[in-house]
Formats: C-alpha cells, structure tokens, sequence
C-alpha cells in the first residue's frame, strides 16, 4: 500500500472468514482506510492481491470485477448518500439498474429495507432533511439493497452521538446474524471495537504493517505490543487507577463559581 | 437453482400450513400473498398458519416481503402467525423490521398542483428574487461603505488571487474571441458596403462598434461564463460543506470575506480586458480588410484615427465596468442563495450565468439611453 511511492503499510497478509465481525482498527493515518479502498475496488495496490471467494479483485477482467463488487455492500463514513434523489431512490437505483424487478416490487423492498434499519416513512426524505445518524442508516439500507455477501463500513460510529453509535452496532450486529453475511469494519471507536469485534487486525503507522491480530476482546488482556495495549486499555477513565484507591467520590466536584 | 414453490396444506379446519420450498431470491417469480388470499377465502374458519420449510433452500428480502405482506394481511383478518418454524435469520430480520413502527407523521402526502396554483408560486418566487436581489444589493453597498471606512474584513491576499484569476488568465478566452468577433463585424459589414465601393467604412463599423459596445459585452458574457459561474460554484460548496457558516461563527461576515473582493476583483480587472478586446476586435477587423478588401493596414490605421475619438472608448470601459459588478453579483448571489445538496450547486451555477447575462443586457439597454440623451458622441 503506498502512495507516489510512500510506502504506507507493507506485508499486510490476513483472512476474513464468512460470516465473522471483521475489524480493522490502528490510530489515525495509519492506512485503514486506503486498505479499505483496497478492498472494495476503489484503488489498486502497489503490491500484493485481494481474494474474494477465490477470486483475485484486481487481476480480474473488468466484468467479473464489477460483478464481484455487486456481492460488496459499503457504508462510506460521510453515509454518501446522493443528495439530490430522496432516501428511496438512492436505495431503489442500484435495485432498478441491476436486477429486473417490477416496479412495484422494487417500492416493497425499499419499504423493508427502510423498515430493517428503523426508517419505516422515511421514504420520501431527501438526505439534507434528516439526521445525521438517520442519514447513516439510510446509507446502510442502501447498501444492503443488492442482498451483499460482505459488508463494509468505514468509521460508522463516526459523528454520531454514543447512543446512535451503539444503536447502529446493534443494528451491524443482529443485521449479520440474521443475514449472514461478512462485516469488514474500518473504525478507531473502542466501544464499536470490544462489543461487537468478533476478530481483528491492528495497523500501525510506525512500523508500517499489522502488529496484533485476534479478537479484540483477547487483545485487550493479552497483546504484546503496548500500542495495541494502549489503544484498546484507552477506554479506561484515566483516574481509574486512583479512585480504585480512594474510592469515587460520592458527589460530583464542585466547580467553583465566581460573579460576572 | 429451484424456482419457488408454495403450497397451502390444511391439517385441521382452523390451522394451515404454508410449505415453502426451493430458492425465494430475487431474480426468481415469487408465488404471490393473493394465493393464500383466495385459499383464505374458501376456509373462513382458519384461525392459525403454520410454515413448514424444509425444503426451502435459499432466501433473500424477496421472502422477507412476502412475509410481511402475508402479515399484514393476517393483521386484517385477525389470524395468528405461527413463526417458530421459520430460518432464525428470517425471525430476525422480521422482529428488526418491525421494532420501529412506521412514523404516521413523517408519510409525505404530494398533490399534484394545478396550472393555477404553479403560477401563483413562480410569482411568489419572482417577487421573492426581486427582494432577495435588494437585500443582497444593499448589503453588498454597506459591505462597500465599511471597505471605504477601512473597517471590513477582507484579506488582500485574496483579492490579488482572485485578480489574477479573472484578469490575465482570462486574457486567451478573451483575444480569440474579440478576434472573431472584430473578423466578423468587419465581414458582414464589408460586403454590404462593397456594393458602394465604401469598404473604407470597415474601419469605422469595427471601431466605433467594438469601442462602444461589443468589446464591453462580449467580455461582459465571457465573464458571465467564466468568472461569474465560478463564483457561483464556490460559494454554493462553501455553503453546502458549512464553510460559509463557520465563516460566520467566526465573526467574519460572508459579504465581506468573500463578497467584496469578488467583486472588486472583477470591476477591478473587466475596463482592461475590455480595452484589451477592444483592440484586438479593431486588429481583427484590419485583418479581414487588408486581406480580403484590399485596404491597406495603414489606411485602416488613419481611418481608425480620424474616426475613433476618446469618448467611445470611455463609454466601452465605463460599461464594462458596470458589467463586471453586476455580473459578480450575480455569482456571488445565486451561490450564496445555494442550497444544501450537489444539483443545487449546478443550478445556482446556471442561474449565476442566466442571471449575470440578464443583467448584461438590461443595463446595457438603459446605459445606451443614457448616453444617446446625454448627446455623448455629439462631434
């Protein structure tokens, strides 16, 4: 992976299996998102392959590539919607372009797939009329709207409030269960990370590779490299280790007040 | 893969089970919900459905939909659905489906509006235009006053890029076509003046016509297409990615940072591209009469002196200069008026070039008036 020769991350060798919360997690700048880019088709590595189902993405010819991309659903981090059709037409479009559905039969899956992420009404929107982590949501309908085998998410907790971000984990969580599909997921959230990681690779910027892979939940307690230590230990309130000592307090401080 | 089957089985006179076999994807003929609403139908006394699935194969959200449909119908005649039987991953995906109710108050209703009603709303949006166009006037003069008082916020830095960008990058565009345009008057006109053997008036029809008025206007519309569209586009991403907001927040006023030097910019750069254009458009002429009708450079040359006076180009210069205000604010209007979405972005583009060319030509008109009273070219 590299940029004009820059070499970002080098040696990054890994398997996701079918149906498994895949996460790939390291700081900021560290390449996440380029070997996401990577993967799902958008730039070709320097060096190396991507294998989909035994298939090699980038040394297929252009048909059979496309036709791979097909069985990927993506979530980009800024959702993506396009602004200028409603919530329903972004999700019907890829449906109209690549199966040969009736129309009614197109306006009944977009209702479902509404319906599946909690936007049941929603239809009618334009992606500027609602929120922020509605618009994820919707984003995430839409790609589910070509029955994908793998999904990928790029930093989906990112920008929403905590509890939209768990929410739309749970949504990840049972969507992949109930579908069984594959969830590849680019993030730094640590919360998103130990609930829902069922493994993981950790990229690290310095020396440009994977140094910790496992489920993140292992990681935590048993990683060898303190980086990763550290990453996954951040979750921990940083007085931790003192009020362990002296116990919390019983009232929160008090901030001192002084007259305008 | 298997085509979709399904086949209604009646155990007792209350319950009935639905066996659904083969591949339910999308792509397949799936068998339709009114199937079992016709069979419904026949047994009144059904109470329960039941799923027996295995030998369904695979499915997808083509199944989901027919069993959400078959759920709403159930719901209406108040018979009870038996799921156990179903794949996990189906239950699932149904209880995820229908754990957030449809929100009644968000279903749009869209009634299509009758001639009538679409005329009264363009006139609204016309009238809504007119004042929007004086608010943005006024504010633009007040951003102005502040400039002279030495209190806005601009950077200078700013304002000699945008000069560079819309003055001696415009220079290409602008000698081509003034070229043309000089070759053209020149030709129409000679040919008419041929048949008198007066083609020594090509000079005065390409001078006085480019001096006084389409040097000014054909860089004007240039200008339109280039430098206002581009205002129009900036402005309008600005807005759509927050720029123009956080420009706000941070205590500097739009019409000042970005407003003012666009348009000083422009009214700064347009009288020289225009007196620019005027010559090229007068040596393009030159060229289509030493070529073509036998007048020579310097013919043309004392033709162009005896006639051409100071005034004319003063009238040219002074209209552009006029031009190059109107038409910045016209970008710089319809891209702050932009909404927050890519196609309104396009659109305030467009209406930035329609806009700033309506301006063109309305001015122009009244400017003509003006100096035609004022007896201007008397001699």
């Amino acid at each position: 992976m590299a940029y004009d020769h820059f070499v970002i991350q080098q040696d990054v060798n890994f398997a996701v299996r079918r149906g498994e919360i895949f996460i790939i997690m390291g700081g900021s700048g560290c390449g996440k998102s380029t070997l996401l880019r990577h993967l799902i088709g958008l730039k070709a590595p320097e060096q190396g392959r991507v294998f989909f189902d035994g298939k090699d993405l980038w040394a297929a010819p252009p048909r059979e590539r496309d036709a791979l991309l097909l069985k990927m659903g993506i979530l980009y981090q800024s959702g993506a919607l396009w602004s200028s059709m409603t919530l329903a037409e972004n999700i019907a479009l890829p449906l109209t372009a690549h199966t040969r559905l009736q129309r009614a039969e197109i306006s009944e899956l977009v209702a479902l797939k509404l319906s599946l992420v909690g936007l049941a009404g929603f239809g009618d929107y334009y992606p500027a009329e609602i929120s922020g982590g509605m618009q994820k949501r919707a984003a995430l309908a839409r790609a589910l709207a070509l029955e994908p085998e793998i999904l990928f998410f790029d930093e989906p907790s990112a920008g929403l409030d905590p509890i939209s971000a768990r929410r739309l984990d749970e949504l990840i969580l049972h969507l992949s269960e109930s579908l069984g599909c594959t969830a590849i997921i680019v993030t730094h959230d640590l919360a998103s990370i130990l609930e829902i990681g069922g493994n993981s690779i950790f990229l690290d910027a310095e020396s440009k590779t994977i140094i910790a892979r496992g489920p993140p939940r292992w990681l935590r307690d048993h990683a060898d490299h303190p980086t990763v230590r550290d990453f996954l230990q951040r979750g921990q309130p940083i007085n931790a280790a003192q009020e362990d000592h002296q116990g919390s307090p019983a009232t929160p401080p008090s901030i001192p007040f002084t007259k305008p | 893969m298997s085509p979709p089957r399904l086949e209604i089985l009646q155990d007792l006179p209350t319950r009935v089970t639905l066996k659904l076999s083969g591949d339910w994807c999308i792509g397949m003929g799936i068998p339709g919900v009114d199937m079992v609403e016709n069979w419904l139908n026949t047994a009144p006394r059904c109470r329960e459905i039941e799923f027996d699935c295995h030998e369904l194969s695979r499915w997808d959200s083509l199944l989901l939909t027919f069993l959400t449909r078959l759920i709403r119908l159930c719901g209406e005649r108040g018979i009870g659905l038996k799921d156990q039987s179903l794949p996990s991953g189906v239950r699932g995906l149904l209880a995820l489906a229908s754990a957030v109710p449809e929100r009644q108050d968000a279903l749009r209703e869209v009634q299509p509006a009758g001639w009538l009603v679409a005329l009264g709303q363009q006139t609204l949006r016309f009238s809504r235009d007119f004042i929007n166009l004086a608010e943005f006037t006024g504010e633009t003069c007040l951003a102005f006053g502040r400039l002279l008082l030495g209190r806005a916020r601009m950077r200078a830095r700013d304002l000699f890029a945008l000069i560079q960008e819309c003055g001696p990058n415009a220079l290409p565009i602008i000698s081509l076509i003034a070229l043309l345009v000089g070759m053209i008057l020149a030709f129409v006109g000679a040919v008419q003046l041929k048949l008198f053997g007066a083609q020594i008036f090509i000079a005065d029809l390409v001078g006085l016509g480019m001096a006084r008025e389409m040097g000014a206007m054909m860089t004007a519309i240039l200008m339109a297409g280039r430098t206002g569209a581009a205002y129009a586009a900036e402005l309008g991403s600005m807005t759509v990615n927050d720029e123009i907001d956080a420009l706000k927040t941070s205590g500097f006023s739009p019409m000042e940072f970005l407003v003012l030097p666009r348009i000083l910019a422009l009214f700064l750069t347009i009288p020289f591209l225009c007196l620019y254009a005027d010559v090229v458009g007068i040596f393009g002429g030159a060229l289509v009469a030493s070529g073509l009708f036998d007048i020579s450079f310097s013919e043309y040359q004392v033709q162009i002196q005896n006639r051409l006076r100071m005034v004319d180009f003063e009238v040219g210069v002074f209209k552009s200069a006029v031009f190059g205000i109107l038409v910045a604010v016209a970008g710089c209007m319809r891209g702050l008026q932009c909404q927050r979405n890519a196609t309104a972005v396009g659109l305030a583009t467009t209406s930035a070039v329609v806009t700033g060319i309506v301006f063109i030509v309305i001015s122009d008109a009244v400017m003509t008036l003006i100096v035609t009273a004022l007896n201007v070219f008397k001699r």
